[in-house]
């Protein structure tokens, strides 16, 4: 199996209606064995309700070299947070 | 010893022994992944043996579930002999635990609808489990089958090999006849078409052959086993013999 598996993410959703979150990665073969082994790893503590998982290689990451570009104009645009706005008065969660 | 406990205690067994020789793969699975697999079905199965040694235990009010696992001999214990075969290679294992999945599968299906609500309710919870062992083990037996030539071979004489430990499990004495009237046992013998017909199904998708029924070997339920289940009790059995009643 070494020579043919590769390696795939896995993302756990905890309850249903929450996101996806990253739980770490296992090594399989084919997608079935992938799902599998990630439900071994990843769901022994009673962690999920719903298993993702996909091909380390379809994930597009950004590189650490391009975090001046894409991350550092943000720094200063205060104006892009809605702290601006009066909340209405009661409302939760916003 | 009334035909509830008897009846209790062979279930239990069979899960018993499966589990120790599952545990016996904790460290040398062939990936950490299927190391972890392994090793999780196998605490499932003493999962499983312990909620029926505890009902057995409480119909036989002498001895606990410990005492039954762990204080019995190899002719006390009733297990099938399919469930002590030796591990082997992986594809062994896994087709030694397919044959016994579907088995289980459709077993806890049936007792799930007993009247003795515990056994009843022993295998509504057994039977999530095993749903998932054999997957496991349908899905390994496939992809091992349709592997490699070499895979391939492994497990056809894997399963010509076990198969005479096959016909055991569709076997009905007495002491199950006289329950199965009282609404309490399982019909083991109809379990048998449905049992070949997911066989058959899965062997065609591995492009395995099935093997012809020759002899069938017999007499787990009487306490009577193959040599290998003597290793297996000296083993599980060492420290509850050598130190009774030891705790940790």
């Amino acid at each position: 199996m070494e020579e043919n598996a590769t390696v795939w993410e896995v993302f756990i959703q905890s309850k249903n209606g929450l996101a996806h979150k990253h739980a770490g990665n296992v090594h399989a073969s084919d997608k079935v064995m992938a799902l599998e082994n990630a439900r071994e790893l990843y769901t022994r503590r009673n962690e999920g309700s719903c298993i993702w998982v996909i091909k380390s290689e379809y994930i597009v990451s950004s590189e650490t070299e391009d975090s001046e570009a894409f991350f550092d104009p943000s720094n200063d645009k205060m104006y892009r947070h809605p702290t601006f706005y009066t909340m209405p008065e009661g409302s939760k969660h916003i | 010893m009334s035909s509830l406990f008897t009846y209790t205690l062979r279930i239990a067994d069979s899960s018993l022994i499966l589990g120790q020789r599952m545990s016996e793969w904790c460290s040398n699975g062939p990936t950490l992944e299927e190391d972890i697999a392994m090793s999780n079905i196998s605490l499932d199965m003493f999962g499983q043996a312990n909620g029926f040694y505890q009902y057995a235990a409480q119909l036989d009010g002498t001895k606990s579930a410990d005492e039954l696992a762990f204080r019995r001999n190899e002719r006390e214990f009733f297990n099938h002999q399919l469930v002590e075969q030796e591990n082997r290679d992986f594809g062994t294992t896994m087709v030694r635990n397919f044959l016994h999945d579907v088995f289980n599968f459709l077993f806890y299906t049936e007792l799930s609808k007993s009247k003795d609500e515990t056994l009843s309710a022993l295998a509504s919870k057994s039977l999530k489990e095993v749903k998932y062992h054999l997957r496991h083990s349908s899905n390994w037996l496939v992809r091992l089958g349709d592997g490699t030539g070499e895979s391939n071979t492994k497990v056809q004489d894997a399963l010509k090999e076990l198969w005479m430990y096959t016909g055991e499990l569709f076997e009905m004495d007495n002491l199950d006849t006289e329950l199965l009237n009282n609404g309490i046992a399982v019909d083991n013998s109809a379990l048998k078409s449905e049992w070949d017909s997911i066989v058959n199904k899965t062997l065609v998708k591995a492009k395995l052959t099935r093997p012809e029924d020759a002899y069938m070997a017999t007499g787990g339920k009487k306490g009577l086993h193959t040599e290998y289940l003597g290793f297996i009790l000296s083993e599980m059995q060492f420290l509850q013999r050598a130190y009774p009643d030891a705790k940790w």
